[in-house]
């Protein structure tokens, strides 16, 4: 979502998923003086825009890359090593983890998600599907 | 191949009269303007010190002795000071809004009517209408020229008014669905807003029985006419007229749309330099002066439009003799100084038509925050350029500031809005925004 960087604009969207019984997985935003973008996951997505759309928001979906990792020192340097080799960049990345077992889950926007999902398969990392980390998220 | 929008039709031999029939015509008409202008005692006092009677007119470059009527002179002759006949003999009344300073009023009288719908019909019927068409017209109607100069104009062509006037736009575009006009009418800048409206509401405005539109009462670009015909699947005429002349008719497109006629049996239009107020050189721009050579009323002589715009004398494809003019690009007091740079709103426009991404609604602000001018453009994006990359948004801002560099030549900061941010206009888009004199 595209937002005007003016006090008040944050809550809005965050106060009308509320009202709609959405819970928000995970949030990120990325701001300049004069604008923000606001980039969130939340499980039902579609019901989501629908709610955000009804109150005059633009809302884009975006395709993310969740990854597994190993959750213990180095285990995020691999996967950027993984991706540094195939010349890749990471336009964003979600700073938190789902625990599963001992794997955690980090979400990334690569600039370019297929290459990316290819490389890191080949590598034996493994890449959980929306609906598996939907299912993680609620544990 | 066929270059025209649309069938190619005229309605008065005035149109397409040889030029030296016409010179004659507007020459007899320059004289009886100067006799009835005897009768406005401002008009009387400056004949009068400069020594000038109707027989003093030999050529029509004669018209350069007559003086100059500005937006001033109205104001001193408040209310209704320039006009030639008893009030008595007015029919209606029109008038300016006065948004920039106080009112003025123009006269009619029955014949001035006539004449007027007789010249809005040319127009019309240039860009499409014919007999049997609806055409739903969506200006003010009022003191404002542009509701019932048109209205009388598509009653003069024999086609159907629907009568909406500006605003409710929910409701014109219900109309529009119920109704299937042939036509609209309104600014430009007012049908890119039912255009909006209408796919909000989910109708498609290309779905629509729209086939042609004709638009005035403000400034806009060539790429702003591409943008509608797509948007709503028509083809849009441009036509030009202040109220202090008459109201729309003093130009307008031809089925070729390369420039509008004016209508020369009625209006003596000059182009000069605003500076040295000597003529321009045909396709140069400069501010267009216009004598009204039939008005009865309130004969106006030399009016300093403040309008700049060029003249374009060669022959039309269409068969018109009539000189045409382009686009009016600015006006001399809406013409921003930034930095010593001369900037046109237009200019800005035109800029950001260029720039993929970026829509029409658009707002200049011009502050001095620190004796230094620094001029703010904010426009709204096309939702489907929104981007979750911050570098694709910063990509799309750096190339919008880039092509204002290039196109005007100033450096001007660039705001991103969302879609449906600013103000939505039903008559006249506000663009500029000059706060530099509020803050001393």
């Amino acid at each position: 979502m595209f937002l005007e960087n003016k006090p008040g604009r944050l809550s809005e969207p965050c106060r009308l998923l509320a009202d709609a019984g959405i819970n928000i997985l995970t949030l990120s935003v990325a701001d300049t003086q004069q604008f923000g973008i606001l980039r969130l996951i939340v499980p039902d997505w579609e019901a989501a825009k629908g709610v955000l759309e009804k109150a005059g928001f633009v809302v884009n979906v975006t395709e993310v890359v969740a990854t597994e990792v190993v959750d213990q020192p180095g285990g995020l340097a691999t996967i950027l090593e993984i991706i540094e080799e195939v010349g890749l960049n990471i336009e964003y990345m979600y700073a938190f983890t789902f625990r599963c077992n001992d794997k955690a889950v980090i979400v990334f926007r690569f600039d370019n998600n297929d290459i990316a999902v290819t490389a890191l398969q080949a590598k034996g990392i493994s890449v959980v599907g929306g609906v598996e980390l939907y299912e993680r998220a609620r544990q | 191949m066929n270059t025209f929008a649309i069938d190619n039709q005229i309605l008065d031999k005035e149109e397409t009269m040889p030029r030296t029939e016409l010179q004659a015509l507007q020459l007899k008409r320059l004289r009886e303007t100067v006799a009835r202008a005897m009768n406005v005692p401002f008009y009387k006092k400056e004949f009068a010190e400069r020594g000038i009677t109707p027989d003093s007119i030999q050529t029509l470059s004669d018209v350069r002795r007559l003086p100059f009527t500005t937006k001033e002179d109205m104001r001193s002759n408040y209310p209704l000071g320039l006009c030639a006949v008893p009030r008595t003999e007015l029919a209606r009344i029109h008038g300016s809004s006065g948004t920039t300073g106080m009112p003025t009023f123009v006269g009619y009288t029955h014949q001035d009517l006539k004449t007027w719908a007789r010249l809005c019909a040319r127009f019309l019927v240039a860009g499409g209408l014919r007999p049997g068409h609806t055409a739903q017209i969506a200006f003010g109607y009022g003191l404002f020229t542009g509701g019932f100069g048109l209205h009388y104009g598509v009653e003069e062509v024999g086609a159907a008014v629907l009568p909406v006037s500006s605003g409710n736009t929910t409701r014109q575009v219900q109309l529009m669905r119920d109704l299937q006009p042939d036509a609209l009418i309104c600014t430009p800048s007012y049908a890119l807003n039912i255009a909006e409206v209408a796919r909000g509401m989910g109708i498609d405005p290309r779905t629509l029985s729209l086939r042609f539109a004709h638009f005035g009462g403000e400034m806009w670009t060539e790429d702003m006419r591409r943008q509608i015909e797509a948007e709503m699947d028509l083809a849009a005429f441009n036509n030009y007229g202040l109220s202090e002349i008459i109201g729309p008719g003093v130009s307008g497109d031809c089925a070729a749309r390369s420039g509008m006629h004016i209508q020369e049996d009625h209006f003596l239009v000059e182009c000069l330099d605003p500076e040295s107020l000597e003529p321009t050189e045909d396709y140069t721009y400069g501010e267009l002066v216009i004598t009204a050579l039939t008005r009865e009323a309130m004969p106006m002589i030399r009016y300093r439009t403040r309008d700049i715009a060029a003249l374009d004398p060669c022959v039309c494809e269409c068969g018109r003799t009539t000189v045409r003019m382009t686009r009016v690009m600015g006006r001399t007091d809406d013409m921003l100084i930034i930095r010593g740079v001369n900037v046109f709103p237009s200019q800005i426009e035109e800029a950001l038509f260029q720039v993929e991404g970026t829509s029409p609604h658009y707002l200049v602000e011009v502050n001095r925050p620190d004796r230094l001018d620094e001029i703010t453009v904010k426009v709204e994006l096309r939702p489907e350029f929104l981007s979750d990359k911050m570098s694709v948004m910063q990509t799309l801002r750096d190339s919008i500031v880039r092509r204002i560099q290039t196109v005007a030549g100033v450096h001007a900061k660039v705001e991103l809005l969302a879609p449906q941010t600013l103000e939505r206009s039903a008559g006249k888009a506000v663009r500029v925004i000059d706060r530099r004199n509020l803050q001393g």
